[in-house]
């Protein structure tokens, strides 16, 4: 493997696609490198951020944060919390999932757009990125929003760099609102509910005015039973009401437990994030966005010509699923089954050997035409990331 | 005279405007047409009154479909297209030209489907933004971005310019909350993005249409995120002598780890303007007064403003005053919303909407009354404190010559003032014509070329709301690619 380009500072990062795109190179772009096997794989020189490192401001009182890329997110995390505050989207830790190693990086975390079970509650990954500093293509730099909370002063290009994987630029600098740490948790646990009855029980636990942070469902297998898993974040007294209130709402669907020991549901929901249950699994693991009423329907229908198994988060909108990696790792099959409603599939882990022609989900003929010419704009010379999402 | 100038008409389109609107005529419902000078002056400007053009003729489509009939016709005949939702506009997002078609969703307003268990509505656009929340209202649920004028405000434009509210501190902005789109490209293409799940396939389009003022399309249709309504909520009003401690106490409040739904701001003008138009019970006695609501059943709502009344004690309030009513809550919120409202009834005024970072607050209010003296006017304050957006009202009297460039210039500088302390032009109005020439103070050539080239992509013949968001000089040799006359 050829040594890793880091550069210094944002400038020698300019200079050095400016340098690329001279000499036609190709760049292979990465952070810390723990999230490198998602999408395709590129053939370029590598290229990492880790020297893009630090916090450049932190003001507790305006909920604001603004690190350069390459910053690890454990660093990050560490110093919100001696504030009681935290990144809300829930950022997952992959590594084991993927069998990968390296430090993540804040700048990587938001290039795959990489969002937790919280996301039914507060938003995406997107949503808490305020601003970002890129260089595009042509080794320009670039910014977009800013370090405040409300702007709309010229495009959001912020969320057309979320989870474009290095393909429209090198992100250098991102700036995130920030919330509260909530100060306590509880979980309400419901047993043995298929899967339609778990997402119609999920459904109704989001529809309360209950303010739920986390809606999972893991199906039952010969060792184990099904369990649905409710969570409720906030002050301890406002906790325990609504725990108890959402148990007494959801006792159609069976009386639930409610968990309050903090290791415990923090290590359950950090299981669900991770997708900790397919880790230790070979095989293929897809990851199914969908209307969560969808879902069961869907799982279902792929169940019937493959084996599978599946984890349901945001309350049935996202579906992780793990297979074989013969027939393409089900590909055809399991995409025909999320267009017949709706939605979109990703691979997220290829075995070694596995085949597929798409690892994102293939888009109408418009809009792939629309994010095409976008790339160019961003990178007319093909440099950044090629072949990454498949363009 | 007004300071903003719009590109002069294309003489070309002038001199073909009886063939032009024939063709129009020929390619949907000719009732769905306007011309008549005396109608279309109806549409000649939005909420930013002191810029007015009546334009070449206004349709009102009533598919998406006759939508996409239009922009192919306006397309091929290089016609300037201006979108227009209600026409609430601050920023003058709907301001017409002499040669230019309007299109307005007004008659795009169905309810399309409803669907609660998935927590989703799906609208056409052009629907206002209070209808949406009262049809989910029935089920508790509701639809969180809620500006000030709600009442009148169409989807469309919310989606245009990532409209936000007060409330939004918690629930997000038009971004956050919007799941799809269905929009009609400018070469008349119905391009559908998004939809009932959470997040992108790809590159997240849904993103950067949302937020670029009526730019890259017209959208027809929204599909938006619903929420189950909390049990209750209640606001306290705060009192306090001076801005500085108003703003300490907003800062403590976040600092102690809560998250008030909304944290509204108002100095002495506002406040006095607002009580007398509104009744609301307004202490006027005070020089700031915070509105701060917190949500949930009523002992979750009891503990939290116990909280929140604890932090604002180490403050010395003058006033701290809890809702002791549904009516009076109504009331309370009723004099906020009508802040703007009751500013017209005593003068003329212009609404800035600079976000600054909530830290530097207190400086920047005392900076805005130094510059209040030096410019001879009045500015009153009304804000979203949590979030640093702030809504300073210029005072003005457009009948005495000058005074209108006077608060133009007053305005653009508290902007270059948010931007100079690490904030920005527009928190949630949008750019418009207002602020288009402001856009170099925030960002350089590089930065508006890459969103010009985004544009592009869009909407190659720059044909599309073109004279607005960017500075005239910079746009300039793009919107005359199609052009025949050069003005």
């Amino acid at each position: 493997m050829s040594k890793i380009d880091r550069p210094a500072s944002e400038a020698e990062l300019a200079d050095f696609v400016r340098a690329a795109v001279a000499k036609k190179t190709k760049l292979n772009i990465a952070g810390g490198g723990s999230k490198q096997s998602l999408g395709s794989e590129v053939i370029g020189r590598p290229v990492s951020t880790t020297k893009l490192c630090g916090i450049e401001l932190y003001e507790p009182a305006s909920l604001t944060l603004v690190a350069e890329a390459g910053t690890p997110l454990k660093t990050l995390e560490d110093e919100l919390a001696k504030n009681d505050q935290h990144l809300p989207f829930e950022p997952a830790d992959y590594r084991q999932l993927l069998g990968s190693s390296g430090e993540p990086t804040i700048g990587g975390i938001v290039a795959c757009a990489i969002s937790g079970p919280r996301r039914i509650q507060v938003g995406a990954c997107r949503d808490f990125l305020i601003g970002v500093r890129f260089v595009n293509g042509e080794g320009e730099i670039i910014k977009s929003g800013g370090r405040v909370m409300k702007n709309v002063t010229g495009y959001d290009l912020v969320k057309l760099l979320a989870g474009s994987y290095g393909t429209l630029g090198i992100i250098t600098q991102v700036s995130f609102k920030l919330l509260p740490a909530p100060e306590t948790t509880a979980c309400v646990l419901l047993g043995g509910l298929d899967d339609e009855r778990a997402v119609s029980a999920m459904s109704a636990a989001l529809g309360s005015p209950f303010d739920l942070s986390g809606a999972a469902h893991v199906p039952g297998n010969a060792d184990s039973e099904p369990v649905t898993m409710l969570r409720l974040e906030g002050f301890s007294s406002s906790v325990s009401y609504r725990a108890e209130k959402l148990r007494e709402l959801l006792l159609p669907y069976g009386s639930g437990d409610i968990e309050v020991e903090r290791e415990k549901t923090d290590k359950c929901w950090k299981r669900i994030r991770d997708v900790g249950a397919f880790a230790d699994r070979p095989g293929a693991v897809w990851r199914i966005s969908l209307k969560p009423g969808d879902s069961p329907d869907v799982v279902k229908t792929i169940k019937r010509s493959r084996e599978i198994d599946v984890i349901y988060d945001w309350g049935g909108g996202l579906v992780w699923l793990l297979t074989s990696t013969v027939d393409n790792c089900g590909e055809e099959l399991i995409r025909a089954s999320v267009n017949h409603v709706g939605g979109h599939a990703t691979l997220i882990r290829r075995p070694d050997g596995a085949e597929v022609k798409c690892i994102f989900h293939p888009q109408p003929q418009l809009v792939a035409k629309i994010s095409t010419e976008l790339r160019n704009q961003f990178d007319p010379h093909a440099i950044l990331n090629p072949g990454r999402m498949g363009n | 005279m007004s300071q903003i100038k719009m590109p002069l008409p294309d003489v070309s389109i002038l001199e073909r405007r009886e063939q032009l609107i024939s063709g129009l005529k020929s390619i949907i419902d000719s009732e769905n047409v306007i011309t008549d000078p005396l109608e279309t002056i109806v549409y000649e400007c939005d909420a930013l009154t002191a810029y007015r053009c009546p334009p070449l003729a206004v349709t009102l489509p009533q598919t998406t479909e006759e939508v996409a009939a239009i922009l192919k016709y306006c397309h091929r005949n290089n016609l300037p297209v201006i979108p227009r939702g209600a026409g609430t506009s601050l920023a003058g997002g709907a301001l017409p030209t002499a040669d230019s078609i309007v299109i307005g969703v007004a008659r795009l307003n169905n309810l399309l489907e409803v669907d609660l268990p998935n927590r989703f509505i799906r609208v056409q656009a052009g629907i206002t933004n209070l209808a949406v929340s009262e049809a989910v209202s029935g089920d508790n649920f509701f639809y969180a971005p809620d500006p000030s004028s709600q009442l009148a405000c169409a989807i469309a434009g919310n989606i245009a310019m990532n409209s936000g509210g007060a409330h939004c501190l918690k629930y997000g902005v038009t971004t956050n909350n919007l799941m799809g789109v269905r929009m009609v490209t400018m070469e008349g293409e119905i391009l559908d993005v998004g939809g009932a799940h959470l997040d992108p396939a790809d590159y997240d389009l849904l993103g950067v249409i949302c937020g670029s003022e009526g730019q890259f399309g017209i959208v027809t249709e929204a599909t938006l995120r619903i929420l189950g309504k909390p049990e209750g909520a209640r606001p306290i009003l705060m009192g306090f002598n001076s801005n500085e401690v108003a703003g300490a106490c907003v800062a403590d409040i976040i600092k102690a780890g809560l998250l008030p739904v909304a944290l509204e701001f108002m100095d002495k003008p506002a406040v006095i303007a607002c009580e007398n138009f509104a009744k609301a019970g307004y202490p006027t006695d005070v020089e700031a007064l915070l509105i701060v609501e917190v949500e949930g059943s009523d002992s979750e709502i009891d503990d939290q403003l116990e909280k929140i009344r604890e932090i604002a004690r180490h403050h010395n309030p003058a006033v701290l005053r809890e809702s002791e009513s549904a009516l009076q809550s109504d009331l309370i919120w009723k004099g906020r919303k009508a802040a703007f409202g009751a500013m017209g009834q005593i003068s003329d005024y212009m609404c800035m909407d600079g976000t600054i970072p909530t830290s530097q607050l207190p400086n920047v209010l005392g900076r805005m009354q130094e510059m209040a003296k030096q410019y001879g006017l009045r500015v009153a304050n009304v804000f979203h404190a949590g979030d640093g957006n702030l809504h300073p009202l210029i005072l003005f009297d457009a009948n005495k010559p000058g005074d209108q460039q006077k608060c133009e210039d007053f305005g653009s500088a508290i902007l270059k003032l948010c931007v100079e302390v690490g904030g920005c032009l527009t928190g949630e109005h949008g750019v418009g014509i207002e602020k288009r020439e402001l856009m170099n103070i925030q960002f350089n050539e590089q930065d508006l070329e890459m969103q010009m080239r985004i544009k592009d992509v869009f909407d190659s013949k720059w044909l599309l709301n073109a004279a607005k968001v960017f500075p005239t000089e910079i746009s300039q040799s793009r919107r005359r690619r199609n052009s025949r006359s050069v003005a």
